[in-house]
């Protein structure tokens, strides 16, 4: 399992004795295609490390299903609504393909990082990451690069 | 430089406001160009507009333009039929330096149009495949339904030698492929410092897409961008296409990052 975080995208250059701790919080799945992986409203208590095959990161609208607002892929992180209370999912997410994954714990990884704040703040870090990339893409995505430019 | 009378011989929907026009000289004259370079294309009583040519390069045949339906000019030009008459000055502008590229990686990125000015890249590689290193093509667009050129992209994707990644930024129904903004692609892009990145598309997303490339290790003198601005003379007498020192018309459209990057952080530019 450590050997397969450490050639994730999100563990990269994590220190090595930091990732064998997480491996323990982590198991290895594979998700079905169509498998519904988060649920809006619901209690979020892990996340996945995804390591092939793709989710659909949206929201459900009566109607229209799913709208897609996002792909996540191999090398991506699906979910961090379990670092923050209430613990609840903000989206929903479904497996479009047969999907290959670390799937984490959150109690067991929280207490961790309370037990280990270097730790902690490794994760931290890399969550914030995250968040900054997908927070520079959703602005790209608002712009609406693509619109109607100047008439020629 | 007077505009030479040409032919449509042939017409295509791309979406429903992008149109392909294959052209031919009424004096069966033959035009060469390379990769990248554009025509002013006239339609007559209306005006003139810069358009870059989409065909293939190392193939003779019709001259290639694909058009985008956005003022008085470029209706006009999509509104030509088979038989139609318009008028060509051309080709202008540097290019994506395709003798340079032999023997290194590819990484081009497109977005909208811009995948246009880019296709001539990817046909030409796709002729002369064993002059190139390994090519990764990252397409983006707004919707599914705005994807140019979508029969074509599947045919690159069936081929095994070449990396075909697209992207929608709004899902709409029956699209099963990727959602996000190009830039987000990039990280499941390997990317070699030696290779030549050749991006074209709205001026922020090329934007983004090459400090993304920077960030992945690859020199600025690597990123090749085409820039879009008011060419009107096309041949660096008017100004309305300058940016700072350089004219986008004669110096451009292709420009390496190295030289571009100071010019685009002058806002008033």
């Amino acid at each position: 399992m450590a050997e397969e975080l450490a050639t994730h995208r999100f563990f990269a250059d994590m220190d090595r004795a930091q990732v064998d701790v997480l491996a323990g919080c982590g198991q290895n799945v594979i998700v079905p295609a169509g498998t519904a992986m988060t649920r809006e409203g619901a209690h979020a208590d892990t996340f996945w490390a995804i390591r092939a095959g793709r989710a659909a990161l949206g929201v459900t609208a009566p109607g229209r299903g799913l709208i897609v607002l996002e792909t996540l892929h191999a090398g991506d992180m699906l979910g961090w609504t379990w670092l923050f209370p209430p613990f609840r999912w903000h989206f929903d997410a479904d497996a479009i393909d047969d999907l290959r994954a670390v799937v984490f714990d959150a109690t067991c990884l929280r207490q961790k990082c309370q037990a280990d704040p270097a730790l902690g703040f490794a994760l931290m870090g890399r969550f914030a990451r995250v968040l900054d990339e997908r927070l520079r893409a959703t602005r790209m995505q608002l712009l609406d690069l693509y619109g109607q430019p100047a008439p020629r | 430089m007077t505009p030479l009378c040409h032919r449509v011989v042939w017409r295509q929907e791309q979406t429903t406001n992008v149109v392909s026009l294959g052209i031919e000289a009424v004096d069966g004259s033959r035009m060469r160009y390379a990769a990248g370079q554009f025509n002013m294309l006239y339609a007559y009583a209306v005006g003139e507009v810069a358009i870059s040519i989409s065909g293939n390069p190392v193939e003779d045949g019709p001259i290639v333009h694909t058009i985008r339906d956005v003022g008085a000019v470029s209706h006009a030009l999509c509104s030509l039929q088979v038989g139609d008459s318009l008028g060509v000055r051309g080709p202008f502008g540097s290019d994506w330096g395709m003798d340079d590229a032999a023997g290194r990686d590819l990484i081009i990125v497109a977005g909208g149009i811009g995948l246009a000015p880019l296709r001539p890249v990817i046909t030409q590689v796709i002729a002369e495949r064993d002059r190139f290193g390994g090519v990764e093509v990252v397409i983006g667009a707004r919707a599914q339904e705005e994807l140019a050129f979508r029969t074509e992209i599947e045919a690159w994707r069936q081929r095994g030698d070449m990396s075909v990644h697209v992207t929608v930024d709004r899902a709409t129904t029956g699209w099963r492929g990727t959602v996000g903004v190009v830039t987000t692609v990039l990280p499941r892009v390997p990317v070699d410092p030696a290779a030549v990145a050749m991006i074209c598309g709205p001026e922020v997303m090329v934007r983004f897409t090459a400090l993304a490339l920077l960030e992945r290790g690859m020199p600025p003198s690597g990123v090749r961008v085409s820039m879009e601005r008011n060419m009107q003379c096309a041949i660096a007498q008017c100004g309305h296409c300058q940016l700072g020192a350089a004219f986008v018309c004669a110096d451009g459209p292709v420009f390496t990052w190295e030289r571009v990057e100071p010019l685009l952080a002058v806002r008033e530019l």
